[in-house]
């Protein structure tokens, strides 16, 4: 079980919550082999924000995610990353890939250091602790199941303390149970530390649990936009929620036009 | 597989535990040998043809006490390895260099492809007339024979590392050196360990020949020194002297994957 952060330790570190960086997509075009997968498109997400992007697959949710990562070449626009205060230089971005990319040559422990100076060792400690698998600092990846991986890949992002976390359906493999684990896992680590995310999923109650903002992705332009105003920790069961979640999955299945909700 | 729980695997009915099992593999080869002493001893097998067992046994302990055995073995495995290091080392660097840069790969790879097929061994009335019958000569044959399989896996290896890792490297601001320390030659190792296994045992194939038709010392010298006395048993113990040798290198080879890929679930012994 992954150890929750207590509400001390989050609302210290809220006070200096400047470690989020702004995003800007501006009239970004994506396109392969003469097929536009993105187009002009456009979205801005302020610092240390929690944005979901959602669609059916092949929408370009993930391009645009590979696109913000610096993976992908846009054909036309550009991606601007805000500035951090007291950092100079680029923001530091992280990415975590549906499936974990573990080094299965390493064991897990230097996995965590990847690019790190061996100086830094009791901070990657300290992060594997965090993520609940300090015990298995000297094992093989091949010796963990697929939620511990996702586990030590998150870990791996978090020890360079990002700017920017990028979860590209980081947790379409899991089973339900684990999700449900990890998603509670990265709200906290998110809400402690105050760096912006990016979630590209296709589950859209995932997408509501998580984010500030879901944003729904459709023929490669913004088809939906929704402010997610329940308050955390968010339950599934709550009216509010089903009724959120109805509506994008309506909009995405197009079973009728969008109709504006009262509450 | 849960976490942490270990999966029983499949019951195998042999228990390798059972000394009874431990025996199986050696009753064919001792029946063999059996049979052979005493077909040998019953006159039915001339020792013009085959010495008896117990007649290789006696030349062995012979020859080794005489130390003119090890002499011929050191000289062999001294050519061997130089040969292999030699060979296995250009082909490492090689097929490095071809399988990173695009342009060595098109200036190089054809022409490797070329030489490739042509048996090194056919190569001998050419090496003797360059070489003449001295080191140089044999260890250009091993080198060139063992080169091909080590340039071939090593290639094939790098180009069929995990992309998502390489991708991912990138991301965690890898590049240069410290990505070929972590991602490329980690993940093309076992390829390239493939590769050397197959090259030791090319490395003694080509080494028997080389030695039989041209040198002054080794195995394959002694061999052919004692057909020409018809000492049959000394042939015999020259012959199994190469078999426990490429047993020996097969092991040595069989331990670096052990170790060098014991992140790798399939390289473990099995529970």
């Amino acid at each position: 079980m992954p150890p929750t952060f207590s509400s001390r330790e989050i609302a210290a570190e809220k006070e200096g919550r400047s470690r989020g960086v702004s995003v800007r997509i501006k009239s970004v075009s994506v396109g392969f082999g003469g097929r536009t997968v993105l187009e002009n498109f456009d979205v801005e997400i302020s610092a240390g924000e929690f944005v979901a992007i959602v669609g059916r697959s092949g929408c370009g949710k993930s391009t645009l995610l590979r696109s913000v990562a610096g993976l992908e070449m846009p054909q036309n626009g550009t991606v601007i990353l805000g500035k951090v205060a007291g950092q100079n230089g680029k923001p530091d971005v992280r990415v975590m890939f549906q499936d974990s990319r573990l080094l299965p040559w390493r064991r897990i422990l230097p996995n965590v250091m990847l690019g790190l100076e061996p100086a830094l060792i009791p901070q990657a400690r300290k992060v594997l602790a965090q993520v609940g698998l300090a015990e298995r600092a000297n094992d093989w990846p091949a010796t963990l199941s697929g939620g511990q991986r996702q586990r030590v890949a998150l870990a791996r992002a978090l020890v360079h303390d990002p700017n920017l976390l990028l979860l590209d359906e980081p947790l379409g493999s899991l089973d339900a149970l684990t999700r449900i684990e990890m998603q509670r896992l990265i709200e906290d680590v998110w809400r402690s530390r105050g760096f912006t995310a990016m979630l590209v999923t296709h589950d859209v109650a995932e997408a509501i649990s998580l984010a500030d903002r879901v944003i729904l992705i459709e023929g490669g332009h913004v088809a939906l936009d929704e402010v997610v105003n329940i308050p955390r920790p968010r339950t599934r069961a709550s009216a509010r929620f089903a009724a959120l979640e109805e509506r994008i999955l309506d909009r995405v299945l197009q079973r009728r036009p969008l109709i504006k909700d009262q509450w | 597989m849960n976490e942490g729980q270990k999966s029983p695997g499949i019951k195998t009915q042999l228990r390798p535990n059972i000394p009874a099992t431990r025996a199986l593999p050696w009753v064919v080869p001792f029946s063999l040998l059996f049979v052979w002493q005493w077909a040998s001893s019953a006159g039915i097998l001339p020792s013009r043809f085959l010495p008896s067992p117990r007649a290789v046994v006696s030349s062995f302990i012979e020859l080794s006490i005489s130390g003119e055995l090890w002499m011929h073995v050191r000289v062999s495995t001294l050519r061997a390895l130089s040969g292999f290091l030699v060979g296995g080392g250009v082909g490492l660097l090689l097929g490095l260099l071809t399988a990173s840069l695009h342009w060595a790969e098109i200036l190089l790879d054809t022409t490797i492809q070329m030489v490739r097929n042509i048996p090194p061994l056919a190569l001998i009335p050419l090496v003797i007339l360059w070489f003449g019958i001295d080191e140089s000569a044999k260890l250009f044959l091993v080198a060139l024979g063992v080169f091909f399989p080590v340039y071939i896996n090593t290639f094939y290896g790098i180009r069929s590392v995990d992309r998502g890792l390489l991708e991912m490297g990138r991301t965690y601001g890898l590049s240069g050196w410290p990505i070929y320390r972590e991602i490329i030659l980690p993940g093309a190792l076992p390829s390239i360990l493939v590769g050397v296994r197959f090259s030791l045992g090319l490395m003694w194939v080509i080494l028997i020949v080389a030695e039989t038709i041209s040198a002054r010392s080794g195995i394959g010298y002694l061999t052919m020194n004692a057909r020409e006395f018809m000492q049959t048993d000394v042939m015999v113990v020259g012959i199994l002297l190469y078999a426990i040798l490429g047993k020996l290198a097969d092991l040595l080879a069989k331990g670096l994957e052990r170790y060098w890929l014991r992140w790798n679930p399939a390289y473990q012994p099995t529970r």
